[in-house]
């Protein structure tokens, strides 16, 4: 019996901002003081607040340190460990209070969440079976093998209103009842891992935080329609998720949840590992399914759809990782307690990747209907330096911006769609004013076009037109015809592509124009771009009234561009200037101006 | 894994082990004094048998905790016993025999354990 346990996220956010570090040297410094046999240390998945890893919470205190340092070790563990004093220093400081400290559900970043999904991350050792089991682990698993049938868990899932959180939103019950309608000596259970949005790490954390729900939820899939085999793609630049889900799967495997006779009930289920390679097209199904049968990922058309023609030709289901995420708590808790949750047609959680101009990056799981203005002011803390909200982006490469004037539309499937964006996995990205938004629409371009595996022409040709023509935008060398043609071709481009990635290509344009076009008609009419982001578009000035010519600009440009006497104002040769706004960051007199 | 009750009884058991990690604020806590004086004193068995005690009777809704110096020194080492709704019972001069006594008639039972806390022995 450990009197103390010490969580430190292992994550890949806190482990880039160095836990690994830190865990060591609070092993060692445990040892030092002979505490090991008193104090237990855990690696945890991801508390949700990437922003101030690395993260450690001390328990039973709850204590929830931030930003923590090998540095600092030695100091918690004198002080607090083994003298009980908690280093207020540390703490994170919303939960700092004049005489006590607040719990972290109490806290700005955490009260409005509700964590469904999350339940575990951040909670239990994710490379020990015993503490998932501790939370209620595999108990959905041994009831539906031991008291339902395949069809009442088909039923609770579709009565639970569970719908796809891979982005698509498609019902899961149906899903599953369409795989499990066909019949076949051999089917498949497919686990979506191939997270390939920019600025998406949902699937990730809930790996490396909680991998055996994951095992559990694609055994109850398999139940349910009659498989004894699932694969998981994932992508292999995951490796602390691969890491993690393997040694869950091999635990697993030896107390007896995967393999033959499940629970007694005569089900056999098990399940392999298939790393991708990051192309952003499998994460589409049937390219997914094409590259786990090892073959090049290319999307094939549909129908036939997986459920009836899949992996190997046989009937298979494929999930994302959150969407399994719900099912064991569906299944423990009951439809009716899911469908509780969230609007009317979108039913529980969402999970979100927060990241851009906000204060607190990291992962946030709130109920579908939640506002934008919630999720941004409140959760994430607003946006850093005072500056506006200007528009959020969801769905990644294949959603659309959310302006100012719709920070209030309650989020859900339906709602996104409506305003021209899309659920998408759940990347949220913050924009502030200082974005453009011809430059956020080129980025997202520029990354379908080297993600279009070619197969068909509309994606393969049309986005790179479609790129080409946001390039002449933001240098300032379009005509107004150019967004006609640009909308064209996207409409033209959503209607004939192949799979979703061509279809859902065209987003990120079409919303910005819809929402932005003032912007893009600056460019091209008045060539300026408005937020100053896209170099064409703008130039450097002295103000000479405000400049004192003390040379440093002219001493700091790295091409030479700025001349002047001493004590006199200075000039910026445009012809030589190359835009990089080093005289700008060093002036000390603010006498540099772009626009 | 063979059975449903196979499982339960195996989730008990480790709940067993993390109880600690529950946020719950309507649970005992026993403090005990853990400052220079304290350690001094021997406060690292008392807290040591404390931890033992509370965890062989699969008490897993009690924490073990410690704290700084109190101001009491020459009464060392201290615990200090939180229940829930009543106020708090400070122990002085502890050993781990005494501990275990605290956790069985104090902690299990609700009687204090008069004859050893500070009102017992002050001067």
């Amino acid at each position: 019996m450990y009197r103390s346990h010490v969580l430190i996220c292992g994550g890949t956010g806190c482990t880039s901002s160095g836990s690994a570090q830190v865990i060591d040297a609070l092993e060692k410094e445990l040892k030092k003081n002979d505490l090991e046999n008193e104090i237990k240390v855990i690696r945890t998945g991801c508390f949700g607040l990437c922003a101030l890893g690395p993260i450690m919470v001390v328990y039973p205190e709850g204590a929830f340190y931030s930003m923590v340092r090998p540095e600092d070790i030695p100091e918690i563990v004198s002080e607090h460990l083994l003298k009980g004093r908690i280093v207020k220093r540390l703490l994170y400081q919303e939960t700092v209070e004049a005489d006590t400290i607040k719990t972290l559900d109490n806290t700005d970043f955490y009260r409005k969440q509700m964590r469904v999904a999350l339940k575990n991350c951040g909670v239990i050792d994710p490379e020990n079976i015993n503490e998932y089991i501790a939370y209620d682990g595999y108990q959905a698993l041994g009831k539906v093998l031991t008291e339902m049938t395949p069809a009442q868990v088909i039923d609770t899932i579709k009565a639970s209103g569970l719908r796809g959180r891979g982005g698509a939103g498609f019902p899961t019950g149906l899903k599953w009842s369409f795989a499990a309608k066909y019949d076949n000596d051999q089917k498949y259970v497919c686990c979506n891992a191939d997270e390939g949005d920019p600025g998406a790490f949902m699937d990730r954390s809930i790996l490396e935080g909680d991998p055996n729900v994951l095992i559990e939820a694609m055994a109850i899939a398999g139940y349910a329609i009659g498989a004894s085999q699932g694969y998981v793609y994932i992508r292999a630049e995951y490796p602390i998720a691969v890491k993690r889900l393997s040694i869950a799967i091999k635990e697993a495997r030896e107390m007896g949840f995967l393999g033959k006779d499940i629970f007694g009930s005569g089900f056999d289920f098990d399940l392999d590992i298939r790393l991708g390679s990051g192309a952003f097209v499998c994460g589409e199904e049937t390219a997914l399914m094409t590259s786990i049968e090892g073959h090049r990922g290319e999307p094939r058309p549909r129908p036939p759809f997986p459920a009836e023609k899949g992996l190997f030709q046989k009937p298979s289901v494929l999930n994302n990782v959150e969407t399994y995420a719900n099912i064991p708590q569906i299944i423990l808790r009951g439809a009716e307690w899911f469908a509780s949750i969230g609007t009317e047609k979108s039913k529980g959680t969402k999970v979100f990747a927060l990241g851009g101009k906000i204060n607190n990056t990291g992962l946030v799981e709130v109920p579908m209907g939640t506002t934008l203005r919630t999720i941004v002011e409140e959760i994430g803390g607003g946006i850093p330096n005072g500056k506006k909200f200007k528009a959020a982006q969801t769905g990644g490469p294949s959603g659309g911006c959310i302006p100012a004037e719709h920070l209030d539309v309650p989020i859900d499937y339906d709602n996104l769609i409506a305003i021209g964006s899309m659920m998408g996995s759940g990347g949220l990205i913050v924009m502030d004013e200082d974005t453009c938004m011809v430059d956020i629409a080129k980025f997202f371009l520029e990354f379908t076009v080297d993600e279009s595996c070619g197969k068909c022409t509309p994606c393969r040709i049309g986005t790179k037109r479609m790129y080409e023509l946001l390039d002449k935008i933001s240098k300032g060398k379009a005509r107004m015809e150019d967004l006609d043609q640009l909308d064209k071709l996207a409409h033209y481009i959503k209607e004939n592509s192949l799979c979703g990635l061509g279809q859902t290509a065209p987003n990120p344009v079409l919303s910005t124009i819809r929402y932005f076009r003032d912007e893009y008609v600056a460019h091209i009419k008045d060539k300026r771009c408005p937020a100053g982001v896209c170099k064409e578009l703008m130039n450097y000035y002295i103000d000479e009234t405000k400049c004192k010519g003390c040379t440093l600009c002219a001493r700091n440009c790295p091409v030479g561009a700025i001349s002047g006497n001493v004590k006199e104002p200075h000039i910026i040769n445009r012809s030589k200037c190359i835009k990089c706004g080093a005289c700008m960051e060093k002036c000390k007199f603010g006498a540099i101006e772009k626009h | 894994m063979k059975s449903l009750a196979e499982l339960q009884a195996l989730r008990d058991k480790m709940k067993n082990n993390m109880g600690i990690r529950n946020d719950d604020e309507a649970k005992a806590r026993i403090v005990v004094g853990m400052a220079t004086c304290g350690i001094a004193a021997g406060a690292r068995p008392v807290l040591a048998a404390f931890t033992d005690e509370v965890s062989k009777r699969g008490l897993n809704d009690v924490a073990v905790g410690q704290t700084g110096c109190i101001g009491i020194c020459q009464y060392e080492p201290v615990a200090e016993v939180f229940m829930p709704g009543q106020e708090k019972v400070t122990y002085v001069k502890m050993t781990e025999e005494k501990a275990r006594r605290v956790v069985a008639e104090h902690i299990v039972n609700g009687n204090v354990v008069t004859e050893y806390t500070i009102g017992a022995n002050a001067k």
